[in-house]
């Protein structure tokens, strides 16, 4: 399953409630305002580290050039462009949109 | 939406005349939106024209007429920092005016 | 002049993500025109907004942060920024396009409390 966040973690608990409900070997892809949870020296950094023990997490790659961050992604998060946000989304049966 | 026609191509402006896409500018278009405003160019209008397209690419706003002035007489002196110079070039108002024929959005704030 | 007043905008979201940003400085130029007390702060999210290297061509919106750099110009000076908030986000204050002072959670509050006018984005 592919699970989707665009709200900031730091201000909003959807974040949160994804990886408390992910499974193991799911997906996890970060959008718009999620994109600050991936990158290194966030508050929530450990967090995202912990989950990537048994969960993948892509960020969008644009999302996080307009926010000037493209170059401190947390290592172990891959950066997706919009194709591969499509993909992603072809790749699991089904997705879930944490707004 | 409406649309002027200059050499023989069309541009996009809005109800009020000023050009919606910025990247369409050249300066026939300005000279055709100085005609609209009753205005012949001369080197002293381009320099205010040029000088709001550059002040608009480094900050990607028009400036308010009061910042204009001031950011005016920073570059080219006190005798051209003031609003009689500015009114004289543009009557209807440096912000009005110059925006629309530098093609770009109306001031932020002016009415 | 006693009809000057202490107007505070306290800016607390990310750029893009929401239309708050933009908004608030849009507000913010109009603003300028009153001739009054102004002061912006960033805190929360808000710090974000500040942030270097911003290019937004992948998402199609209008980058607006160079638009921070005229508030000089405009006379907009007093530009606050809470010191935790940026600690929150991995950021330094080398991070930030324009010069800010930078400030504690209290020293912030005691800023707050002085205001005539607080208007929250």
């Amino acid at each position: 399953m592919l699970h989707i966040v665009n709200k900031s973690p730091l201000q909003n608990g959807a974040l949160d409630s994804c990886l408390r409900m992910a499974k193991a070997g799911s997906q996890v892809l970060l959008i718009e305002d999620a994109v600050y949870a991936a990158t290194a020296g966030n508050a929530c950094e450990g967090k995202i580290r912990a989950a990537m023990q048994n969960l993948q997490v892509f960020v969008l790659g644009p999302d996080l050039a307009a926010r000037g961050l493209s170059d401190r992604v947390i290592e172990g998060v891959s950066s997706v462009d919009y194709g591969g946000f499509v993909e992603l989304t072809i790749a699991n049966p089904n997705c879930q949109s944490w707004l | 939406m409406s649309q002027i026609e200059v050499a023989g191509k069309s541009y996009e402006t809005d109800e009020e005349g000023y050009l919606i896409n910025l990247a369409d500018w050249n300066t026939e278009v300005a000279n055709y939106m100085a005609q609209t405003e009753n205005i012949s160019m001369t080197d002293a209008h381009w320099e205010v024209v040029n000088f709001l397209r550059e002040y608009f690419e480094e900050y990607q706003i028009a400036p308010a007429v009061r910042v204009l002035t001031k950011a005016m007489g920073k570059k080219f002196g006190a005798d051209k920092g003031n609003s009689e110079y500015l009114y004289g070039l543009f009557p209807y108002g440096p912000g009005k005016q110059a925006c629309k024929i530098a093609g770009l959005p109306k001031p932020t704030g002016c009415i | 002049m006693s009809d000057v007043k202490k107007f505070m905008f306290v800016n607390r979201k990310a750029p893009y993500g929401t239309i708050y940003a933009l908004e608030a400085l849009e507000v913010v130029l109009i603003t300028a025109a009153f001739d009054q007390d102004v002061s912006l702060v960033f805190m929360d999210d808000g710090v974000y907004q500040l942030k270097k290297g911003q290019q937004t061509k992948g998402i199609e919106i209008k980058n607006f942060s160079p638009t921070y750099r005229a508030l000089e110009g405009y006379d907009i000076e007093k530009l606050y920024v809470e010191q935790e908030s940026l600690e929150a986000r991995g950021l330094t204050e080398d991070d930030l396009l324009v010069d800010v002072t930078v400030m504690t959670r209290a020293e912030m509050s005691e800023l707050m409390d002085q205001q005539d006018v607080v208007l929250s984005f």
